[in-house]
């Protein structure tokens, strides 16, 4: 039996970006709250110092920073034919944890989605008709619109102290930035930052092929600030050793750097780290949350009595403890029936290497941020006509090369050169300074299918004896044919950038877990406005339990082509302010079902 | 007159205002963030010379091998004198060994290419296993010989049936290789710290100027070759006086 | 400009609200707290060990509870304690309490800190005996020592200056007792005449020289600088820590914008002492080549190539009183140790520097001292090895 612990108003599951911003705003609103995080405490002075940060074996490699398969991992299959099976060591994603959670490792690559992306559904049936979907395309409208987001959005902006420049100022649109954005209601709180030279060509290249670039909206900052909560960050030393890593020197936007020092402060806020939560408890009726349980990292089992949770894990962890917990329906591809597990997507991505004239081409690599790049939107979501192409969504591109860290540039030689030997070893000496690399050249949407699913495993457990959560995915032809579209004209660019050879990298099917492709998984809890398709309203409250909200991007019914973060931000503000203004008022449903 | 040493009494406390620590590491915190003077975990130099996981004739057989992978040439040493044995001597009986953190429950099934390995072998033993059968290998094919008795053309073929899959180590075809290269190519690029880059050696192949952490000087410096030499993170040839 | 605000006497058995209050502010400004609260204690009621250079001191719990706090004292009992030294009971107190500086305290003042006192609940706790060696355990002998270091009475205002110098005059002479630690002491203990506020390093810290000398003072800071320092425990170019940051927390950060500015335009006011400017260790000298080479690698990257750091996040390190200290207790504890910057409601930000104890050797911290002790226009005498090893050797120990 576990030991009760005296009731909170409020229990958070995991301390990362959504639970800091929950926890900061119901603590705010004088709810007696507690956080209990899976992994440890962090800080940067500690943890990520400047005199080891730059770790690449360390942190990149060996994924200090990272949860570990041991704790908790899941199984994985391309399609229900398949025998699901153990992810044994963390490959297509990472995931984090500890205070800060993914906060802390991030590239902080901050992106708004596009106005259409909150009605994708509607959007594309009226200016293409149904037909033009796939059939067992799943896509949904979110039930919350740009416009709505748009001051939480500016809110999870100015926390971070975001770096970027507008490009469209309430409907005006900016010189220098991204034209296709949604209107934003001010400027970004601090200037774009500098750009390293192949960046700068990037940019050069695709104004003369006639599109807009703009600097990639960043929370590695272009000069120090000071966040609405007195929070102070520092300027970015374009080390290079952002994402995977803890930044040093307290400029990167994480949890740690813009929310926990004002949040640590209120009298009436507890984390407890290294305390894992095993459930969320109901009472009998099954409709009502009476607190979670969890477990120390001695083994002690705690109730925690709470009368709101909030479920601010990441997206397979949430839907995981839901199905665990027994809220909601699990759901079943073959009926379609069931919200949990349901349009799970993730994102599709690819590059294409440009190499350069060595004598003539001096990009030093390393010199970068995770966010910093140049970027154009034309191919993004519906901001093209997709009528002649035959698919739906689309992606940014640009070139974001982040770093230059050796271990991740063992590949970045061309096409044909022998893996090992003295050929590849002169193809590293010759490329490694003139070579434009960036993991995510295209970022591109992943829409979500009836086939692509989580549910629980029926073989796999953790270490506490409990189903693993089983994923099913594929890549669909869409999503292939949409990343060839994209990844061809992402290397005329880079072509007309002055490279002598471009090696083209589309993203190919099947989806493997082994490769790297952004840690963007989404759904599997997903918002709408009708409570058969969807497990959350529009306020991320659980249509089943009313006093259940659930955070990230757990609740996204599909992938758009941006990094989700931004999103995942103003979500968890604008649920934030309709637990203060509405439901603290009246407890309850929000929307009636 | 002196004033208590309210903070050290802080610090001795774990963590923090409030900081009663559940059991085993879990913590409460309330009050401020935590934080205690004196606490880093920088990793140790590896410094100590021999194996602490090959026997020697494995040794052998890897320093031939990286030596291959990553030749030496006039201008930069191979992996040999790299270090990317010893590198991976002290990977192999570290947690990357055993596959510390990893999900290593049953049951084993093989599974596809996307689904990753499902080996149930550690890197440590996976080593040992396949380094015993490519010396089998070698003694029946090559006429007696080990592996690092051969000449680089012979050497080079062995490894190409690695690569392939055509020479059976008995494990996941090609699987061996693969760590192998892996394991190599990140031994010449790893902080020196850790046993491989020797004299930073790889960094230096490439232009990459190591664990520096301050490039704001050089941003806007478009297309001009950055002058520093690498460091490390216990790798500092310019500390020195004069 | 009344010193103390013109509030009625009340009595202590009373409850004038506005009175309680003044108390409430006053006993802030005077940190009551820091020694008579155990951090994790209840409020006021004493036990904590307070190191004196002479050995420990516990100190007593002074709320109202009649056995073992102060609940029988009489007010005239408590005003005795507070500006004269002596308890209820006629013996003398041990100097750990800053009845030195409290004796400048108005009646008026003190006796608001007791109606304060008398409103918090009364803790039963008695604490341990002082821990002084012989002779100083006869506190008899602490009556010689007042003789000889104490000199009694009320802040008299000086005319020829205004009511806000006098007031921080008042408040920084007296309550805020900020000499106890920044004026250096003599063999006794007692404060060396002549040399008020010009820093003396205790328990592992140097507590800096306050005078407006330019290089080891705050001859650079403005008045707003200095207020903004106390009140947030951060400015555009330094960061309260080490046992300034409890005296923030506990104390400043609760004190008034104006009572703040009134400290800073009487610490504005203090002459440096009259020592000349130490040289600069020359940039061609062996360890200033080797620190500097260190700075770049391990220190610029928060407190930037130029020294001057981030205001309000990484202190700068160019002209810093605590870094051109002739004494680097504080410098080389910050080094090897680490350390995190005070967190109030206007700064919660809390930046920590990093320990580098475990990475660099003695001569490698002693060359990366001397070199920002005289670079950037900074002069301060060079730091060896042999000072490092013997603050490793204390900290270690737990001596600091």
């Amino acid at each position: 039996m576990p030991q009760k612990l005296p009731p909170k108003d409020v229990a958070i599951i995991g301390l990362g970006w959504t639970g800091s911003i929950l926890a900061y705003e119901l603590a705010d609103a004088g709810l007696d709250v507690v956080a209990v995080e899976r992994g440890p405490w962090r800080d940067t002075a500690t943890d990520f110092p400047p005199s080891y940060a730059p770790d690449e074996l360390r942190y990149r490699i060996r994924h200090e920073l990272f949860l570990r398969p041991a704790q908790v991992s899941l199984t994985f299959r391309n399609n229900a034919n398949q025998t699901a099976l153990p992810v044994r060591d963390w490959g297509a994603f990472m995931l984090g944890n500890g205070a800060g959670g993914a906060g802390v490792h991030w590239n902080a690559e901050t992106w708004r989605f596009l106005p259409s992306d909150f009605v994708v559904k509607s959007h594309l049936t009226q200016r293409y008709g149904a037909k033009f979907l796939p059939d067992d395309m799943t896509i949904q409208d979110w039930g919350v619109s740009y416009d709505e987001l748009e001051p939480y959005y500016d809110r999870f902006e100015y926390l971070c102290g975001t770096s970027g420049t507008a490009g469209n100022l309430k409907g005006s649109i900016q010189p220098g930035g991204n034209p296709f954005e949604g209107p934003r209601s001010r400027p970004y709180p601090t200037p774009a930052q500098r750009q390293p030279f192949s960046h700068t060509l990037f940019a050069k290249a695709a104004a003369e092929l006639g599109y807009k670039p703009f600097p990639q909206p960043s929370g590695n900052l272009s000069r120090a600030y000071t966040n609405p909560l007195g929070v102070e960050m520092g300027p970015c030393t374009y080390c290079g050793f952002c994402e995977w890593f803890g930044c040093a020197n307290y400029s990167k936007a994480s949890p740690q750097t813009t929310i926990l020092p004002a949040l640590f402060r209120k009298p009436n806020f507890t984390a407890r780290t290294d305390c894992e939560v095993t459930k969320i408890n109901l009472d009998r009726s099954g409709k009502h949350a009476t607190g979670i349980t969890f477990v120390d990292s001695s083994g002690e089992e705690w109730e925690q009595p709470a009368e709101l949770v909030m479920l601010c894990g990441f997206q397979l962890w949430n839907v995981q403890l839901l199905m665990l917990s027994g809220i909601g329906q699990i759901y079943d591809p073959n009926t379609g029936e069931g919200q949990i597990g349901r349009n799970f997507s993730h994102q599709t991505i690819s590059t294409a290497l440009g190499f350069f004239d060595k004598s003539k081409f001096n990009f030093n690599p390393f010199i970068a941020s995770g966010a910093i790049g140049m970027c154009i939107d034309e191919f993004n979501g519906d901001n093209f006509d997709h009528g002649p192409h035959g698919f739906v969504g689309g992606g940014y591109m640009g070139q974001v090369q982040s770093n230059g860290r050796p271990m991740e540039f063992t590949d970045a030689v061309p096409a044909g050169t022998p893996a090992w030997g003295a050929k590849w070893k002169q193809a590293m000496r010759d490329n490694y300074l003139s070579t434009v690399y960036a993991g995510t050249g295209v970022h591109g949407s992943c829409y979500s299918y009836r086939q692509n699913h989580l549910d629980l495993d029926p073989t796999y457990k953790d270490r506490f004896g409990r189903p693993l959560v089983r994923m099913t995915m594929d890549f669909h032809e869409n999503e292939l044919k949409m990343n060839a579209f994209l990844t061809d004209i992402y290397a005329e660019i880079i072509k007309a950038m002055g490279a002598n050879r471009v090696d083209k990298r589309p993203r190919k099917g099947p989806y493997d877990v082994t490769k790297y492709q952004t840690s963007h998984l989404c759904g599997g809890a997903i918002m709408g406005s009708n409570p058969k398709e969807s497990a959350l309203n529009k306020y991320l409250q659980s249509w089943d339990v009313p006093n259940l909200f659930v955070q990230g991007a757990t609740a996204f019914p599909q992938n758009a082509g941006y990094n989700p973060t931004g999103t995942v931000g103003a979500l968890a503000y604008w649920s934030a302010k309709a637990i203060r203004e509405q439901y603290l008022k009246s407890p309850g449903p929000l929307v009636d079902a | 007159m002196a004033r208590p040493r309210r903070r050290d009494v802080l610090g001795a406390m774990a963590l923090a205002l409030g900081g009663v620590p559940l059991r085993g590491r879990a913590a409460i915190i309330n009050g401020a963030l935590p934080w205690m003077p004196d606490k880093t975990s920088p990793p140790p130099k590896i410094t100590e010379s021999g194996w602490r996981y090959f026997t020697n004739d494995e040794a052998a057989t890897v320093e031939a091998l990286v030596d291959r992978l990553i030749p030496p040439d006039p201008e930069t040493p191979g992996g040999k004198d790299a270090g990317c044995a010893v590198f991976i001597d002290r990977q192999l009986a570290g947690p990357y060994g055993h596959s510390e953190g990893l999900y290593t429950q049953g049951p084993f099934h093989p599974g596809t290419k996307e689904q990753g390995p499902q080996s149930p072998d550690d890197p440590a033993k996976h080593y040992r296993k396949a380094l015993a059968a490519l010396d089998e290998h070698c003694r029946k094919a090559e006429g007696g010989k080990r592996f690092s008795e051969l000449d680089d053309a012979a050497k080079d073929k062995v490894i190409a049936g690695l690569e392939d899959g055509s020479i059976d180590l008995g494990d996941e075809k090609g699987s061996f290789f693969k760590q192998l290269l892996k394991d190599t190519q990140q031994g010449f690029f790893a902080d020196p710290i850790y046993g491989g880059n020797k004299d930073m050696a790889g960094w230096k192949m490439i232009g990459f100027p190591g664990a520096r952490y301050d490039y704001r000087d050089w941003v806007d410096r478009h297309n001009e070759k950055f002058p520093l030499p690498p460091i490390g993170i216990a790798d500092h040839p310019d500390w020195k006086e004069g | 400009m009344a010193l103390a605000s013109g509030v009625a006497l009340g009595d202590n058995t009373g409850q004038d609200f506005s009175q309680i209050e003044r108390g409430r502010y006053l006993a802030a400004a005077g940190d009551c707290a820091g020694c008579h609260t155990k951090p994790g204690g209840k409020n006021f009621a004493g036990g904590l060990p307070v190191a004196t250079p002479f050995g420990i001191v516990i100190s007593p719990n002074i709320t109202p509870d009649r056995e073992t706090g102060i609940g029988l004292w009489s007010n005239d009992d408590f005003v005795r304690a507070m500006t004269e030294g002596i308890r209820r009971d006629g013996a003398n107190l041990y100097p750990a309490m800053p009845y030195v500086y409290y004796t400048k305290a108005t009646r008026d003042d003190v006796l608001a800190i007791r109606a304060y006192l008398n409103t918090v609940p009364a803790v039963d706790n008695g604490v341990k005996a002082d821990q002084l060696p012989f002779p100083l355990s006869v506190r008899t002998d602490m009556a010689a020592w007042n003789k000889l270091y104490f000199t009694p009475g009320e802040f008299q205002p000086i005319s020829n200056k205004n009511a806000e110098w006098n007031r921080g005059a008042y408040l920084v002479e007296g309550l805020m007792h900020c000499g106890a630690c920044h004026t250096p002491k003599n063999f006794a203990g007692g404060d060396e005449k002549g040399r008020p506020l010009q820093g003396y390093a205790l328990q592992g810290w140097f507590a800096p020289d306050l005078t407006t000398d330019d290089r080891r003072g705050i001859g650079s800071w403005s008045a707003g600088d200095l207020a903004a320092y106390l009140k947030t425990g951060h400015n555009r170019f330094s960061a309260a820590t080490g046992p300034m940051a409890d005296v923030v927390t506990h104390s400043t950060s609760k004190m008034t914008d104006a009572d703040l500015h009134a400290v800073a335009t009487y610490l504005k006011d203090q002459a440096p002492p009259n020592e000349k400017a130490p040289q600069p260790v020359a940039a061609s000298d062996p360890a200033m080549k080797m620190g500097a080479a260190i700075y770049a690698d391990e220190c610029s990257a928060c407190h930037t190539p130029n020294g001057k750091g981030i205001a309000n996040l990484f202190p700068s390190l160019a002209g810093s009183p605590n870094v051109q200290s002739t004494d680097p207790t504080s410098a080389i504890r910050i080094v090897l140790a680490g350390t995190q910057s005070v967190a109030t409601d206007r700064a919660p930000t809390a930046p920590a520097m990093p320990a580098f104890g475990d990475t660099l050797d003695n001569r490698e911290v002693a060359a990366v001292l001397t070199y920002i002790r005289n670079a950037w226009g900074n002069a301060a005498p060079l730091v060896s090895a042999g000072d490092i090893a013997r603050h490793r050797d204390s900290l270690a120990k737990g001596d600091e």
